[in-house]
């Protein structure tokens, strides 16, 4: 016995870890590093821009001159300004209606694309094409298509002998607002379509046999199976869809500039235009931080739609 | 109930023949169950009678209806799937009442046919849960629950079994036999394991390459395989098939590899020195003074029964016992086949010789 014991003394001490060592060698900092170079790009591209905005919008800053703290002067400025008030109402116009047709036409797509059809991987490549065109030059051609005296569309109903004279498609308050949302869902349907394509191709085939077995019509097929099994994927694709199209700025700048009578004015164009263009940054700021309580809303509204549904919860025996 | 008639079914994929004119009388009542190996088209045969394929030609009647051109849901079939397909987003209560929820049945008809099919499947407690909360074997049993609930003319079963593990898979296919048993329903099963066949099957129906190599009873299909093919597909562990000559003159003898004798009990139609392929379960060898001399390779005990590796005219052969033989590798031993149990084939055709 008392060998045993005298050999359990006799066991060699461990070196405490030093500082360094632990550094190089824990979980915990080893992690850390990992996640350094991530985070330096995120603060650098995103939270500095963000805090440096949220901070003009508070100073009456201008081009070439530093600002002093205002208070929330540029709001209370806001606050009384129709014309931010028309870039408000246009913006959540814009998206509303935008984002809606994009998701039912998207959606149509996906489940069209997800049938099996001739040269169904080309018509898959096909649909992405709007998506893949630069935003600019696809807004430049959607400038000619309803230029006031060049339009295709005009000449094409002119001569079929259905309008007589050209349609102001760009002047006209209603027709320029039409036309630009038609430009954004136009970009913004291949997104949406190829996501939820993905999406229903998760569903096993054989869930639907089973429900046509159960005696599911291709509508209830849908409506039983593939919507509710689609909802995650949904909540996902039209978060990052409205997310997009409630900062678009490329699209209306190259089209309209905003006009006319800021009619199609959004938030982002009125933004820049206001710090840019007319040099009040500290006021543009505040129209730009004016976006964030919106985008706010709309990450919450699918944090909530994202959250695991009860079906997918619990135990995976798979 | 209904019984199922499948006559001169085939079926083409492009130009590809899968299956080449089937033909399998199916009672009412009756539990049959199609075995063959994988690519057989046992699978295909059962999509087809579901509706889930196209009949390239033939007819599939289901009762007195030919249901050929008949939409699926309008056949009054049930189909248990080997994934069980569960609806994910679907209790396993609405998994169940989903097919009576889409014919309009009222939610107390509903509420009434669920919880009987529950209690048939001891799944009363689980009707809240959704499929990811369950196991396995529960899964399994609200895919037959979904079928019950319907109370259809025929249940269709693709490889239910094929999911579970060995304990489990035991236990459900003494269950699916009892839930026939009392419910009498027409069950076609499809399997690729042969001994979930013999031990459910009412009727067996062995397919190979998109034919029909026999059909009948388990101990028909054990006792007098038609061909090779099914003897050696029937039984645990396989028949063991050795090449030789017949040999009929005088006392009919079989003359194996390395001209080891075997016995014969009558001389079958073949003529002397005609080749053929003798088989002889492995249970059915006993050791005998006048047996064949084999030479022991491994020995495997299982408890009850002891399966015996043997060299038996340079052939490896297998041999089970259930006495408790001290065998020890290297042995010589004499097995004997039992003659009145041994089988013969045409060594060309595979086609039974011996009655």
């Amino acid at each position: 016995m008392a060998d045993v014991v005298v050999a359990s003394q006799a066991k060699p001490q461990f070196r405490e870890a030093s500082a360094w060592d632990q550094l190089k060698y824990n979980r915990n900092w080893l992690g850390f590093w990992f996640m350094l170079p991530a985070m330096a790009f995120l603060i650098f591209f995103l939270a500095y821009p963000l805090g440096l905005g949220i901070w003009l919008s508070f100073t009456d800053t201008r081009i070439g001159r530093v600002g002093q703290f205002i208070g929330i002067e540029n709001y209370q400025w806001l606050w009384d300004d129709a014309i931010f008030w028309l870039s408000v109402f246009n913006t959540l116009l814009y998206t509303i209606v935008a984002s809606a047709l994009k998701f039912a036409i998207g959606l149509y797509l996906a489940l069209l694309l997800n049938e099996n059809m001739p040269f169904k991987a080309m018509l898959r490549a096909m649909v992405l094409i709007p998506f893949i065109v630069p935003t600019v030059l696809s807004a430049l051609a959607f400038w000619w298509i309803f230029d006031s005296q060049f339009s295709i569309i005009s000449w094409s109903l002119k001569h079929l002998g259905l309008i007589s004279q050209n349609i102001n498609f760009l002047g006209d308050t209603t027709w320029a607002r039409i036309c630009v949302i038609f430009a954004n869902i136009w970009r913004g349907v291949p997104f949406v379509a190829i996501t939820l394509l993905a999406g229903l191709q998760t569903v096993s085939p054989s869930l639907y046999e089973a429900a046509t077995l159960d005696g599911a019509t291709r509508w209830q097929n849908f409506r039983y199976i593939t919507y509710p099994l689609l909802t995650p994927i949904i909540a996902v694709v039209m978060t990052f869809s409205v997310l997009f199209t409630f900062t678009d700025f490329q699209l209306i700048w190259a089209m309209t500039r905003g006009g006319p009578v800021n009619a199609t004015h959004l938030m982002a164009t009125l933004s820049y235009q206001r710090a840019i263009i007319a040099g009040q940054l500290g006021e543009g700021a505040a129209i730009s931080s004016a976006m964030i309580p919106f985008l706010l809303a709309a990450i919450m509204v699918s944090w909530f739609g994202l959250q695991r549904r009860k079906w997918q919860q619990g135990e995976s025996n798979d | 109930m209904s019984s199922v008639h499948i006559r001169d079914v085939r079926k083409s994929f492009g130009n590809f023949e899968v299956l080449h004119g089937v033909t399998i009388p199916i009672e009412d009542g009756q539990f049959v169950v199609l075995v063959g190996p994988s690519g057989c088209g046992k699978s295909t045969l059962l999509r087809m009678l579901a509706g889930l394929e196209n009949i390239t030609s033939g007819t599939i009647s289901i009762g007195e209806r030919v249901v050929n051109n008949v939409q699926p849901k309008e056949r009054d079939i049930a189909m248990v799937f080997q994934n069980y397909a569960l609806y994910p987003h679907m209790t396993v209560a609405d998994n169940m009442g989903f097919s009576l929820k889409l014919r309009s049945a009222g939610s107390d008809e509903i509420n009434k046919r669920v919880k009987r099919a529950a209690e048939i499947l001891a799944l009363t407690p689980l009707l809240d849960r959704y499929p990811r909360q369950l196991s396995g074997g529960q899964r399994q049993r609200v895919a037959m629950g979904r079928a019950i609930v319907r109370d259809p003319q025929v249940f269709l079963f693709d490889e239910p079994l094929s999911n579970l593990d060995a304990k489990l898979r035991v236990a459900m296919r003494t269950e699916i036999k009892e839930l026939h048993q009392r419910l009498k329903t027409t069950t076609v099963y499809v399997t690729h394991d042969q001994i979930e066949a013999m031990t459910m099957a009412d009727k067996i129906v062995v397919m190979h390459d998109g034919i029909v190599e026999q059909m009948g009873t388990p101990l028909e299909l054990y006792d007098k395989p038609e061909n090779q093919f099914v003897a050696g597909f029937i039984g645990s562990p396989a028949m063991n098939f050795l090449k030789g000559h017949v040999r009929s003159n005088g006392v009919a003898t079989f003359e194996g590899p390395n001209g080891v004798k075997l016995p014969l009990k009558t001389a079958p139609t073949a003529s002397d020195g005609q080749p053929a392929v003798y088989g002889v379960r492995p249970e059915h060898f006993t050791i005998a003074d006048d047996g064949a001399e084999a030479e022991i390779v491994v020995v495997e005990p299982t408890g009850s029964e002891t399966q015996v590796f043997a060299k038996l005219g340079g052939e490896q052969v297998v041999a089970v016992f259930r006495e408790r033989h001290q065998f020890n590798p290297g042995d010589k031993v004499r097995l004997k086949p039992d003659p009145s149990l041994v089988h013969l084939f045409d060594e060309g055709t595979g086609k039974r010789l011996n009655a």
